[in-house]
Order: structure tokens, then C-alpha cells, then sequence
């Protein structure tokens, strides 16, 4: 049974709180027990408890499916980059280097890129994604564009990414503000911008700091 | 004097924490399990619902339970990893008894033995120096049959008036204040009205790691177009997307409420019909408020007078609001009155007792509101009855099928009770579930008393560091070997169910104590078969009380998933929305929404005071503590669950950037806290997100991690929480002179 065109995958950043809970739950779904295929980064703690949530983005035109040598990593007919196929993997990294969202990992023990595989085995049985299912912001969502679009009124989606030159439409989706008129996002150019609302907390907080001490 | 025969290292060999991880069955994506059970987290007050997996009477996994309405699958990593503390090396199979030749401490021995030894030493110390020399310091992660239990244990069986329990530590603050202004002490709505708030107000509640569910419940509220107010001396990830975050100076918040109080009454942002209606006492706290100018206000919390002007006309302008706290307002020597200004602001609103208009308090520990609520506390009995009143002991003493003179009154707080150790007014402690040597504030007097008791007792599933202080060990059990209910932070009952049995001799809690009632020759009153029996009795005692359970049993529960309190009888629906025109009211009996017999809410004067410790050129900066999301109060469970640990290995030291480049400190260092009480080494994480006058240390590790070394034991003279929130402290780099 395919992954139904209707379920889509979608993070909002924005509401990640850092808790790990997706990264614990990756290692309790069946097609890589044992193993987080998701990864959680600080932008940068010292500036912000902000954190990053990073799956597959399971490209239309994976990256890392084209430069692989082997032939090794498959799109399946509905849209799931998979892991790549263990008896073709040669462990040559290229995909790891490839990916433009840094997501494939070398398993050196296995000699074998893992990656996230949307929870093949849950998705393709119509389950949730471990991850998606125990998100406890919901800054991770699998369901439909119109429970979304309920849910999520002040947001809009969006799944096309410029890396420079090239452009990327994936299956997973972001979430960013309703009123952003973007029509992509240019993940190149976000990297040289100082994470935005920084400086604005460390204001806040300094603020009190010239009123007078008081009991 | 029983000071721990082994040292903490060889301890720790033997009684761990070791760090279970998931192998074999629970590793093996071909395993097919034997059931599924659908139950509860055994962790924090929102209860998660989760589906756990069994295979030959072990919890090898979990699958998330998505038709909960509460959480609809949604767990933090402490939910997901749960599943890793049964069938754990560490947990105790037997009964232990200390013994200095032994590796670790403990030699272990037959379950009776340590009965009678228990039941010995009980009687020896009560016949001894009377009842009272005996104490119980219960937990507030029990089913509340076990609460119920131990209650009646104490007061029937022992018949001591000292029992208290470690929901002491949690919310009794927020309980006081809400006992004080609406005559109940529960959350006034259900989770389900923060998504329609116009502005949800958070002070002193670090939500995403402490009741992480609740984000999704607060973010949805921004996506309907609602605004977020945070207050806290930490920019918490909920607080990084807020609207509005004041960065208040800790053990302030009295101070802030009444502020914004008296700006809602400058620009009349006030409720007038509902004041008027509704509520006593306005005009003498508008007398109160007058004095709390923004000026004053700002000098005195630390937060821009523009921000407390914005923060008052958002709360005073809106339709529909929240307002939610936690610990970060209740930890403290004015605990309660930091309580009664935010139900102050909420009531000059009106916004209470209808859709979308809500208050609440997150409870902290699982069950910390049932237990409370059923007869653990020292000041109380079944159904939030009050122990000191002669017609709820009479009907709860009817129940109990005793006279109602021959129950005690009430005891002291669970800190209390250690300083009657000190007097040696108390001679012999029992404890369930209770880590004092860790949660309590100023650990070093802790482990004096534990070592001053002439006979200590424990029962728990790990030997935890207190238990390292204990004559006998009883093996209890696991949250998933048992059934029973539990009361969320929300209101609702809910039904915990079993997965597995108890392993070894190890036994259910219940079944513990009734053995020791019957080792005692005691046992009229504790001959239950089982928890359904329990419950039974249960919401007899509660029956008419404000905490009606009567109507709450366990299909229904399971059907329904979950019952909101009260609930007088079967067939009633029980009561998600506390003060809505028509609902249940014991108290009022229909003459308003507030359970007061005129029905109208108090204002009361919320005073401020600053804290028990002021900082001082010795001690300058205020130290604060709290949760890290990866780990549960005193870690006795969390700190045993490998992916958790790896999560978050250590306490550290949070430090602004200003501060640190003050003390020539860079991220990662090691510096040492040190305070009156003691001093630790951590390594400080250096960040822009705390106050640079506050440094921050979780709580959840022992000895020489254990921010409560530092922490002191002044208490709120009303509710005796603890100040764990704010006391004085100084940080220098490790190794540096002062
Ligand atoms: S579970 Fe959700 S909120 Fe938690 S870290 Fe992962 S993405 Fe962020
Ligand atoms: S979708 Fe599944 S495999 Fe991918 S990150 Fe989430 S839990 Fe892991
Ligand atoms: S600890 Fe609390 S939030 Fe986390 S899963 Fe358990 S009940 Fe839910």
C-alpha cells in the first residue's frame, strides 16, 4: 500500500521547542529501529533556545539519488526517498556531500547511508510517522493540506527551496507566516542573516537591568 | 543514627542508576507482542495517553495512542522512552535490610521478614513515645487509591497525624490561593478553552519543557489569532515566540500582578457587572492596588514600565483569555500571594467561567492533584475535606467506620516533620515513593534527619539515594503493574491500567501497606481485595464533598476517556468547566458559580514581600532552578533510562554572556554556585536568554550535582512550599579563589 497522495509531512520550526521527543520516537519506528534519522540542531543556543528539526525532505528530484554511483538510493512511485538499498550501497559518501538539506548519514558500522524514510513502515500502512504522531508542539505534522489549512490559519505552506541556482520542490512542506510573500525559500541567503529576533530577547532581558535594585 | 553503610560509589554499583536501553525483543522489528494496553505516562500532571506493548510480561514498546482526547498520540521524550524503566536492572526485587557487610549497603531478605521488622519497629517506637512519634511521607505520583490509602493508614492504622506527601513540593501554593478566592482547588477549565483565548497569559511556567503537550494547546492559540504573554526570568523556548515576554526578577511576581491590576482599574478595563455580581472584597483590594504604579512596579520586578503597561492593556482589552502558571510563581515564601494576584487579574476581568475564559495552575507531578485531594495531605481528608472541620471528620470517620474523636488533627508539612525529627518529636519514618534526599531544599539538613531517625522505612521500585538512609526496603511497584485513577492537571480522572505484573517479591503499593496493617494486628479497614475495592470506599468518603468522586468509576472512565471532578453521581456528566452558570456546586447549592455558600469568588489582597534571602555583596545574584525536559523531578526514574540520560547527562549552570564575561567565564567552564547552605561544580552554559542578574540550575540530580544543596528552606507560611525559585548566590570559576 503506497503513502496516500492526501497525507503530506510538515514542520513548522517555529513551534519546535528542542524537546527531542521526535528524535526518540525515530528510533522506535521498525525500518531503522534503533537509529534517529531526525536530526536536531540549535541555531545557536547561546543567542536563542531556538531549534531546527531535520527529516528527508524527500525531494521530487532527490539530489542524492542523482549523483549516487550505485544506483543504490530509490523514490518510491509515492514520493519516499528510501534508505539506500543495502546490497548497492558502496559507502562512497556522496550523498551525504550532495544533499543540499545535509540530510543522509554514513552508517560506518553498516557501511550503509541512512536516512529518513518517512516511516515507510508506518506510513505505508496508514500510520502516522513516529515522529510527526508524538511532536508535542505539532512543529512536526502529517496530514492533510486542509486539516492544515484549519489548523493553521495564520500560516501558509510552502515546499519549494533555492539553494543558489537550484530549485527544489519536495514532498514535505514548511510552514511559514501567512503574510510572508515568498514564493520560495532561499536557504542560501537565510544562512548569512543573523537569526532574526535575537537581539530583540537580549534587549528584553537587559532592560530591567538599568532599573534601580529594589526589594 | 543511621548513617548509609556504604559509601555512595559502592551504593551505586549495586542499586544503579545503570542506564537500561532497548535490546533484544525490544530492538526486534519482527516481534509481534502479546497486547497492547492503553494507559497513562507515569510521569507528569498532563498524564499523556500511550499505548504500551507487551510481550511475555515485559513493556517492550510503545505505540501513541491517538484517540486520547488530551494528547492525541503527542508525547515528550520521557513519554517515548517510558517504556525502558520495566524490567530494569536496578529494579528491586526483594526486600532489602541495611547491613554494613554488605556489598552496597543492603543484603537482601524474605518479603515477611521485612514486614514484621517494620511492623516491629512501628510499635516499638509508638508504644514507646505515642503515636505521633510515627510518621508517612507519601508521593504524588500514586493512583489516588494508594493516596486514599495511605491516608487512612496514617490516621486509622497508625493513627498519627503526621502524614504529609510530596505534592508539598509541587502546587500547594496555586491550591491554598484557589481554596482562598473560589473555594475549590482545581484547575478552572479544561485545556481545551487556551485554543479560543484572545491572550493566554504564562507566568513562571516553563511549558515546553515541563508540560510539553500544553505548547500545542498555547500555539494554537496564536494560530486562531490570539496573543502570548510570558513571564519568567528565562526566555523558555515558548517564551522565544511570545508577544510579549517580561523578564521578571525571580520572587516578584506579587508585585507584577498587582501592577497590572492597578492599571486595569486607571483605564477601567475592568468587569464591572461581574465584580459587582460575582465576587467580594474588590474595593478594598482597588485601595491596595493604588499603590503598585508602573513606576514602582518596574522598579521593583525589574521589567520595563512600557512592557507592564502593554502586558496590562492586552489583558484588560481582550475578550477571551487564559491565564496559566506553574511552579515559577508558587515556589516561594509568598507563594500563595503571588497565586492571589494573578486570580486577582483574572477575576477584575470577569473572564472565568465560560468558553475560552480560563485559569489554571500546571500540575507538576502525575498525580499531584487527585493525591492531594483524597486525604495524603496533612490538613486533609477524602473529598478535599478538611480534617480540622467536625462535620467532614464525622463523614469521613463514618465511612472509615470509626469515631470521629479517635481521628488525629492535623499534622505539619512534609519539611516540618523533619524539623520534629531534629526535636526528636519524631522518632520513625515511613516513606512511599518519596526522594527527600534530592527534592527537598537544604539537602544537607535532609540527610542529618534521615540519619537522626531511630528506625526509616522505605518502600519504592529503586532504591533510590534516600533509600540509601533506610533500616528496610520494601520492593513497590512499577506505574504499569497496577491500576487505579489518577487526576490531571486538567481536572480529569483518568484510568491507569496494568500491563504487567509486579517481578520478584516485589508487590503492589496497596498490598504493602495492608500487610503491614496486618503485621500490626491492625488490620480492621485494610482487608481490600484490590484497587476497584478501594475506589469503592473512595467515592463514598468523597460523596458530597467539593472532590465528589461519586459518580467516577472505572468503565465509565475508560469510556469516555476520563471524568472531570466533580461528579457526584453515576449518571451526572460530570464537570470540565469549574463556575459555569449551572454547574455543579456542592457548596454554593445554586447561589452562584463560586464554591463559597454565598457562591461569590474573594479578592484578596495579594502582598508583597520580597524573598526570604535578599542578594548581598557576598551573595549577589539570585539562583533559580527548575526542570530540563529530559528528565522528572528527582530523577529516581528518568535518571535510569539510557536515551534520556544521553539527552541530558548533567546539570549545568545557566549564565548570561554579560555575567560571564564579568567572571571571565566561557561556555562549558566549570564554575562553582555556592550559596549559605553549599557549593557546587558545573559546567555553565553561557546564554543571552537569562537574566544577567539570575543564573538557573536544573534540579533533578543528587549529592554533589544537586542544585537543592544550595537551595533554601524558607517556606510559604501558608501553603510551606518551599522557596526553590530564588535564593542568594555567588559563581566563581572553578578553582579560583573568592
Ligand atoms: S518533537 Fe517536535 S518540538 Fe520536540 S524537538 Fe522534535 S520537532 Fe521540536
Ligand atoms: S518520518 Fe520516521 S524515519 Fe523520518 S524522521 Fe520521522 S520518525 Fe524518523
Ligand atoms: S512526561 Fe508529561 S508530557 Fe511527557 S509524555 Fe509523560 S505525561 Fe506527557
Amino acid at each position: 500500500m503506497p503513502v496516500p497522495e492526501s497525507h503530506e509531512f510538515f514542520i513548522d520550526p517555529r513551534r519546535c521547542i528542542g524537546c527531542n521527543a521526535c528524535v526518540q520516537a525515530c528510533t522506535e519506528c521498525d525500518t531503522h529501529k534503533g537509529h534517529a534519522m531526525i536530526q536536531l540542531d540549535y541555531v545557536d543556543r547561546g543567542a536563542s533556545p531556538q531549534t531546527v528539526p531535520v527529516v528527508c525532505m524527500h525531494c521530487d528530484s532527490p539530489t542524492c539519488a542523482e549523483v549516487c554511483p550505485a544506483d543504490a538510493i530509490k523514490r518510491t512511485g509515492d514520493g519516499v526517498v528510501q534508505t539506500a538499498r543495502k546490497p548497492r550501497c558502496i559507502g562512497c559518501n556522496n550523498c551525504v556531500l550532495a544533499c543540499p538539506f545535509g540530510v543522509p548519514k554514513m552508517s560506518t558500522g553498516m557501511n550503509l547511508m541512512m536516512k529518513c524514510d518517512m516511516c515507510y513502515d508506518r506510513t505505508s500502512i496508514g500510520k502516522k510517522p513516529m515522529c510527526a504522531s508524538v511532536c508535542p508542539s505539532q512543529a512536526l505534522f502529517f496530514g492533510t493540506r486542509e486539516e492544515m489549512a484549519r489548523l493553521r490559519p495564520a500560516s501558509r505552506v510552502l515546499n519549494v527551496f533555492r539553494f543558489g541556482n537550484q530549485t527544489i520542490t519536495t514532498r514535505v512542506n514548511m510552514l511559514v507566516p501567512g503574510q510572508a510573500f515568498v514564493e520560495s525559500l532561499d536557504v542560501l541567503s537565510a544562512l548569512h542573516e543573523p537569526a532574526a529576533g535575537n537581539d530583540a530577547a537580549e534587549n528584553v532581558l537587559l532592560d530591567g537591568m538599568e532599573a534601580p535594585h529594589a526589594g | 543514627m543511621s548513617r548509609p553503610t556504604a559509601t555512595e560509589p559502592e551504593f551505586a554499583e549495586v542499586f544503579g542508576p545503570h542506564l537500561s536501553r532497548a535490546t533484544g525483543d525490544r530492538l526486534d522489528p519482527g516481534v509481534v507482542p502479546d497486547k497492547t494496553v492503553k494507559t497513562h505516562c507515569c510521569f507528569c500532571g498532563q498524564q499523556c495517553g500511550i499505548e504500551l506493548l507487551v510481550k511475555d510480561n515485559r513493556v517492550i514498546g510503545f505505540e501513541p495512542w491517538l484517540e486520547f482526547p488530551f494528547n492525541h498520540g503527542k508525547l515528550c521524550p520521557k513519554g517515548v522512552k517510558r517504556y525502558l524503566q520495566g524490567a530494569h536492572p536496578d529494579r528491586l526485587l526483594h526486600a532489602q535490610v541495611r547491613d554494613e557487610h554488605a556489598r552496597g549497603g543492603f543484603r537482601p531478605v524474605a518479603y515477611d521478614e521485612a514486614v514484621s521488622r517494620v511492623a516491629a519497629e512501628i510499635e516499638r517506637i509508638q508504644s514507646a513515645h505515642g503515636p505521633q512519634a510515627f510518621g508517612v511521607l507519601s508521593g504524588a505520583s500514586l493512583t489516588t487509591e494508594k493516596a486514599y490509602l495511605m491516608g487512612k493508614f496514617a490516621r486509622v492504622c497508625l493513627k498519627t497525624p503526621y502524614i504529609d506527601y510530596n505534592g508539598r513540593l509541587c502546587m500547594v501554593s496555586a491550591a491554598a490561593a484557589n481554596k482562598k478566592a473560589f473555594g475549590i482547588d482545581r484547575a478552572a477549565n479544561p485545556w481545551s478553552d487556551i485554543p479560543k483565548a484572545e491572550i493566554v497569559w504564562i507566568s513562571g511556567a516553563n511549558v515546553a519543557e515541563c508540560a510539553p503537550i500544553t505548547t500545542d494547546y498555547v500555539w494554537q492559540a496564536r494560530e486562531n489569532g490570539g496573543r502570548v504573554i510570558v513571564v519568567d526570568p528565562r526566555l523558555t523556548p515558548l517564551a522565544r515566540t511570545c508577544d510579549l515576554f517580561l523578564p521578571i526578577k525571580p520572587g516578584r511576581d506579587a508585585a507584577l500582578f498587582s501592577g497590572v491590576l492597578n492599571l486595569m482599574i486607571e483605564h477601567d478595563w475592568l468587569d464591572h457587572a461581574f465584580i459587582d455580581a460575582h465576587t467580594t472584597g474588590f474595593t478594598d483590594l482597588a485601595r491596595a492596588a493604588a499603590e503598585w504604579t508602573p513606576a514602582r512596579t518596574a522598579a521593583v520586578t525589574g521589567i520595563a514600565e512600557r512592557s507592564i503597561r502593554q502586558a496590562a492593556e492586552w489583558w484588560g482589552t481582550a475578550r477571551t483569555s487564559f491565564l496559566l502558571h506553574a511552579r515559577g510563581i508558587e515556589h516561594h515564601t509568598h507563594g500563595v500571594q503571588n497565586c492571589l494576584g494573578a486570580i486577582n487579574i483574572v477575576l477584575a476581568s470577569g473572564r472565568i467561567g465560560r468558553e475560552g475564559c480560563g485559569y489554571a495552575t500546571i500540575t507538576g507531578q502525575g498525580n499531584g492533584q487527585g493525591g492531594r485531594e483524597h486525604g495524603q495531605k496533612c490538613d486533609q481528608l477524602p473529598g478535599g475535606r478538611d480534617i480540622a472541620n467536625p462535620e467532614h471528620r464525622a463523614h469521613v470517620a463514618g465511612v472509615w467506620g470509626v469515631a470521629p474523636d479517635d481521628l488525629p488533627g492535623p499534622g505539619v508539612d512534609c519539611y516540618e516533620m523533619l524539623r520534629k525529627v531534629d526535636r526528636g518529636e519524631i522518632r520513625g519514618l515511613l516513606s512511599l515513593c518519596f526522594n527527600p534526599a534530592v527534592s527537598l531544599p537544604d539537602s544537607a539538613f535532609v540527610k542529618r534527619m534521615l540519619e537522626k531517625l531511630e528506625f526509616y522505612a522505605v518502600i519504592d521500585f529503586f532504591l533510590s539515594e534516600t533509600a540509601r538512609y533506610a533500616d528496610v526496603v520494601l520492593p513497590g511497584s512499577l506505574h504499569e503493574e497496577d491500576e487505579g485513577i489518577v487526576t490531571t492537571a486538567e481536572g480529569r480522572v483518568i484510568k491507569i491500567n496494568k500491563a504487567v505484573d509486579p517481578p520478584g517479591e516485589a508487590r503492589e503499593d496497596w498490598r504493602i501497606v495492608q500487610d503491614l496493617a496486618r503485621a500490626l494486628g491492625r488490620e480492621r479497614g485494610f482487608t481490600f481485595v484490590g484497587p476497584a475495592a478501594i475506589l469503592a470506599e473512595l467515592r463514598e468518603a468523597s460523596r458530597g464533598g467539593v472532590a465528589d468522586y461519586a459518580g467516577i468509576g472505572y468503565e465509565r472512565l475508560e469510556r469516555e476517556h476520563g471524568v472531570f471532578w466533580p461528579c457526584p453521581s453515576a449518571d451526572h456528566p460530570g464537570t470540565p468547566r469549574l463556575f459555569e452558570p449551572g454547574s455543579t456546586n456542592p457548596v454554593a447549592r445554586g447561589a452562584g458559580p463560586f464554591y463559597f455558600p454565598d457562591g461569590k469568588a474573594r479578592f484578596l489582597p495579594a502582598s508583597y514581600t520580597s524573598p526570604a534571602e535578599e542578594v548581598d555583596a557576598d551573595y549577589p545574584l539570585l539562583l533559580t532552578t527548575g526542570r530540563v525536559v529530559s528528565h522528572f523531578l528527582s530523577g529516581a526514574q528518568t535518571r535510569r533510562i539510557g536515551p534520556l540520560v544521553d539527552h541530558c547527562p548533567e546539570p549545568f549552570i545557566e549564565v548570561h554572556a554579560q555575567l560571564a564575561s564579568r567572571l571571565g567565564l566561557a561556555d562549558g567552564d566549570l564554575a562553582t554556585a555556592a550559596t549559605r547552605r553549599g557549593a557546587i561544580t558545573l559546567r555553565v552554559s553561557v546564554v543571552k536568554t537569562i537574566r544577567p542578574d539570575t543564573i538557573f540550575i536544573p534540579y533533578h540530580w543528587p549529592d554533589g550535582k544537586s542544585a537543592n544543596a544550595l537551595t533554601i528552606a524558607a517556606q510559604d507560611p501558608i501553603s510551606k512550599i518551599p522557596e526553590y525559585k530564588v535564593c542568594a548566590a555567588r559563581l566563581t570559576k572553578a578553582g579560583e579563589a573568592r
